[in-house]
């Protein structure tokens, strides 16, 4: 004689719909929050803080971005380079603005020096950058922590 | 497709950073002599800042005067009783103020200075007090 089973043999299966709602939910918002603009970071650089840092409105228009590191080299997009030696990239970014029908006079320059840099190596850099006539610049600095 | 999506949050949660809001100084510096200069005929205020030798402040000095030690909110205060704490109808006008440091001064203590000097924060509140900032040359340390 069989023996019959007392028990449902069915699998069972918890409802997924409330975990897949937060996961979406969750994936929503690190896709608003995600920030692409952080290409023109650097992470060698550790920005000065300070209390009116706000971030603009709009965008620099023309906007050139060099990273200057605690050492003085300077990064501007992949090239690694140093105060003295940035004439000739600064160059090329005159003629691309060129082909834009803009001087370096349109340019704005923003300089994302580190908080321990030499000031001196920042005056160097905007005097090499106004020998090519650039006039506007930005001096970057990050919110201040009102922790500390 | 719940696989598809997991590989998406772990994409999301990998690349996110958190980073501190940015914003920017402006500083209009054409060089010596050049046609873009502000149309302005105020002399502008000398703010001097000493560093020691180990790249740290020392001394505040205004127009070879007067001097706040290393206390910025002595400077803004000054720059407060200056302006009346009214900022300036446009950015181009308004006093100008040329700020003159030493060569190894720690970069931190420039931008100090200049928060010092071109604003003040009130709750969420921000005046604009001074909005020309000028570098003065810069002191090359002699060999």
């Amino acid at each position: 004689m069989r023996i019959r089973q007392k028990f449902d043999t069915k699998v069972a299966e918890g409802d997924m719909t409330a975990m897949i709602d937060m996961v979406f939910q969750l994936i929503i918002f690190f896709m608003v929050l995600i920030n692409f603009s952080q290409d023109e970071q650097n992470e060698k650089i550790k920005l000065p803080a300070s209390e009116l840092a706000r971030p603009a409105d709009a965008p620099l228009k023309n906007a050139i971005t060099i990273n200057l590191d605690v050492n003085g080299t300077v990064y501007l997009g992949s090239t690694v380079v140093t105060v003295e030696s940035i004439a000739p990239l600064l160059r090329t970014e005159i003629d691309l603005l060129k082909g834009d029908g803009k001087t370096a006079k349109d340019a704005n320059i923003i300089i994302r020096a580190h908080q321990d840099t030499k000031g001196g190596l920042v005056q160097d850099l905007i005097k090499k950058c106004q020998e090519l006539g650039f006039e506007q610049f930005a001096l970057r600095a990050k919110e201040e922590d009102r922790r500390s | 497709m719940i696989d598809v999506i997991f590989l998406l949050l772990i994409f999301f949660v990998m690349t996110f950073k958190i980073s501190s809001q940015e914003g920017d100084f402006n500083v209009r510096m054409p060089l010596s002599g050049g046609a873009g200069a502000a149309d302005n005929l105020s002399v502008p205020i000398k703010l001097r800042l000493r560093a020691n030798a180990d790249g740290k402040i020392s001394d505040i000095v205004v127009n070879n005067t007067t001097s706040f030690g290393t206390d910025f909110g002595k400077l803004r205060s000054f720059i407060l009783e200056l302006t009346g704490g009214v900022a300036p109808p446009t950015p181009e006008e308004g006093q100008e103020v040329e700020i003159d440091f030493d060569y190894d001064l720690g970069y931190s203590y420039v931008i100090q200075a200049i928060t010092a000097i071109t604003g003040q924060k009130q709750g969420d509140e921000v005046t604009r007090l001074v909005e020309r900032i000028k570098f003065a040359p810069p002191r090359k340390p002699q060999p």
